[in-house]
């Protein structure tokens, strides 16, 4: 079975005047004394990925919420798809799908039923809500779970089947909320080349997440939000120039030698460098674009000179900067709300080595 | 549909199959909405058979129950009092089963699944009148439990088959009508649970303190001021009168008009809270 994508048609995707296809000012949201969103200025260019980076309680998931006209905001205002989410809702409903987080599917009917019932109301006809359920359920892995209830389903097929409801009709505009949490890394690869496939045909998608190394794949530009606000906005090469690059790891051969070995990496590197848990443990953030070197090539070199210098390397390797890494390099310090949450997608976000413990 | 012609993909990407095709068809009609809603009602009800338990043990305990535990003190014989107790079993065992309108309202929120449809650029109110479109359903067979079941036991409608017809649907329109009470308080309080502790607290005065079960006159007044202006005490005069075989204008006029109050206070209620933005 191929499909082939909907052209993007001038008419209908591009917003009047070829503007952004989001763009919020200053929202500011409210819940009780709480400020969720203090102000998030965002600006996404039509046909593109952009990522919503930030830890949970970011305000990740209220920003989607307003933008797809769920939630009112206390303040700012925000045009999707070139209308106004406060003051022309139903247009925008009819542009944006929705999945993750704040979307969900019945519990109580099978994965067909599901998919047959939200085709009819995206207004296809009876046979055409059957056919396109099929399809999503091939495409996704699901067959054999078709006529089971959903509340039977493991939470990857549950995340599969939400992601598969929201691609039931094509849209101008996507919100992914978190669409990967959860899934195992064949589901995710899929998911991210669907991502891709989206962006391609001309749709724009808003996708948030936990883990930077995603938005590095998938996002043309990343905006990273913490306690409500923007405190980050760029292409991934920028934020990840701001922030070093990542962090080495070196293992050597004998713990006696760590010492030495510490002065010489410090030395090669210009970046301080710390002892690990482990006693033939070292790891170190290597300075991004400032010094005008690749980060891989820097810490192949450091890794060269630690050999120069008759030190043993047992095994090395360069990681991607963690979120926490991210915040730390932004704000000077992981923040109270998302450290703990920081540290425990560590331990899951593939390419990130270091633990808070460490690179602290 | 249009032709269509692939767009340019990343390279090293082929298009997977999962992907929307063609552009966005127009959103559906009001009724469609609803019907759609409707059969996903019904679909849950195939699902989960338990969630008619109590629409199917209400009519049979209520009918029972009352006619053989009253019957005799109240009027002689459970024979006589079937004869006038059975219009009000019927009221009261329908009005019961009104109260889940709400409850499935306040589960989908509690779900996350009222974001999904609350997204859709459908009619806002299709899935409160989806949903009622299921709990006509158990509405009927409610109403018919009871009837088939007071029949059986010796109730005998002198109104005939057209009486039966028209006392099922007013009875129908007054249930529906007072639904939308409940769909307001599904969306207002957050679980379930609650909307079913608070429309219980309205509904067991509103049916006990009415002449479901023995004539008015035998009250106390202050009692008798409030069954007199019940307007259940109107639905089940008219429920008697139409079963009975003498249809009378001056109850099925209240009801009607009592109908037509609760709709227009609680649906757009209803509306407005569903569309609200929280």
């Amino acid at each position: 079975m191929s499909l082939q994508y909907a052209k993007p048609k001038p008419g209908r995707r591009s917003p009047p005047g070829g503007g952004p296809a989001i763009e919020a000012e200053r929202l500011v949201k409210r819940f009780g004394g709480k400020r969720a969103l203090a102000g998030v200025d965002l600006a996404i260019p039509t046909g593109t990925v952009y990522g919503l980076l930030g830890p949970n309680g970011a305000g990740k998931t209220t920003t989607v919420r307003i933008l797809a006209t769920l939630l009112a905001p206390d303040g700012g205002r925000a045009r999707v798809a070139g209308h106004d989410v406060a003051s022309e809702p139903r247009l925008v409903r009819r542009a944006v799908a929705l999945a993750g987080q704040a979307a969900t599917v019945d519990d109580d009917l099978t994965g067909r039923e599901n998919l047959v019932f939200l085709g009819r109301l995206a207004g296809l006809s009876r046979a055409a809500a059957k056919a396109r359920a099929a399809e999503l359920l091939a495409a996704f892995g699901l067959q054999e779970a078709t006529a089971r209830q959903a509340k039977a389903y493991s939470g990857g097929m549950r995340r599969r089947l939400d992601l598969a409801a929201s691609l039931t009709v094509a849209a101008e505009v996507y919100f992914l909320d978190e669409p990967t949490t959860g899934l195992d890394p064949a589901s995710r690869a899929e998911v991210h080349r669907i991502i891709r496939c989206l962006a391609a045909g001309g749709a724009t998608v808003l996708l948030t997440t936990q883990y930077l190394e995603e938005a590095d794949q998938l996002a043309s530009r990343i905006a990273v939000i913490d306690h409500g606000t923007v405190i980050a906005e760029g292409t991934p090469g920028q934020l990840k120039a701001a922030v070093g690059s990542g962090t080495l790891r070196i293992r050597l051969a004998d713990p006696a030698q760590r010492p030495l070995a510490r002065r010489t990496l410090a030395g090669l590197l210009r970046a301080p460098v710390q002892d690990g848990a482990d006693p033939v443990l070292l790891t170190a953030t290597v300075p991004g674009a400032r010094s005008g070197q690749p980060p891989s090539e820097q810490a192949a070199a450091a890794v060269t000179g630690l050999g120069r210098a008759g030190i043993t390397v047992g095994e090395f390797s360069l990681g991607q900067p963690s979120l926490n890494e991210v915040f730390l390099a932004l704000t000077g310090q992981p923040t109270a709300s998302s450290a703990p949450a920081a540290a425990g997608l560590e331990a899951t976000a593939a390419g990130s080595q270091t633990s808070t413990k460490e690179s602290s | 549909m249009t032709t269509l012609t692939s767009a340019p993909r990343p390279p090293g990407t082929a298009p997977p199959p999962g992907l929307p095709a063609g552009s966005r068809p127009e959103p559906p009609r009001a009724w469609a909405a609803s019907a759609a809603f409707g059969w996903r009602a019904l679909l849950k009800i195939k699902h989960v058979p338990e969630m008619l338990l109590d629409v199917i043990a209400i009519p049979v305990v209520f009918t029972l129950m009352f006619t053989y535990l009253f019957g005799g003190a109240l009027a002689g014989s459970p024979g006589r009092y079937l004869q006038f107790i059975l219009p009000g079993t019927l009221v009261m065992a329908v009005l019961l089963v009104t109260m889940y309108a709400g409850t499935g309202l306040a589960t989908d929120r509690a779900k996350g699944i009222t974001d999904r449809f609350r997204v859709l650029p459908t009619w806002r109110l299709a899935p409160v009148t989806g949903a009622l479109l299921g709990d006509t359903a158990r509405y009927l067979l409610t109403a018919g439990l009871v009837a088939v079941l007071g029949v059986a036991i010796g109730f005998r409608p002198e109104g005939g088959a057209p009486g039966m017809l028209a006392g099922l649907g007013l009875l129908l329109v007054f249930a529906l009508a007072l639904s939308w009470a409940w769909t307001t308080l599904g969306l207002l309080l957050r679980t379930p649970q609650a909307v079913m502790s608070a429309a219980t607290v309205v509904l067991f005065p509103l049916t006990l303190a009415s002449n479901v079960f023995v004539a008015p006159h035998t009250m106390p007044g202050w009692l008798q001021a409030f069954v007199l202006v019940n307007p259940v005490s109107h639905l089940v005069t008219a429920e008697r009168a139409l079963l009975g075989g003498h249809p009378a204008a001056g109850p099925i006029a209240w009801v009607l008009l009592t109908s037509a109050v609760l709709t227009a206070v609680f649906a757009p209620l209803t509306a407005w809270l569903y569309g609200r933005q929280r």
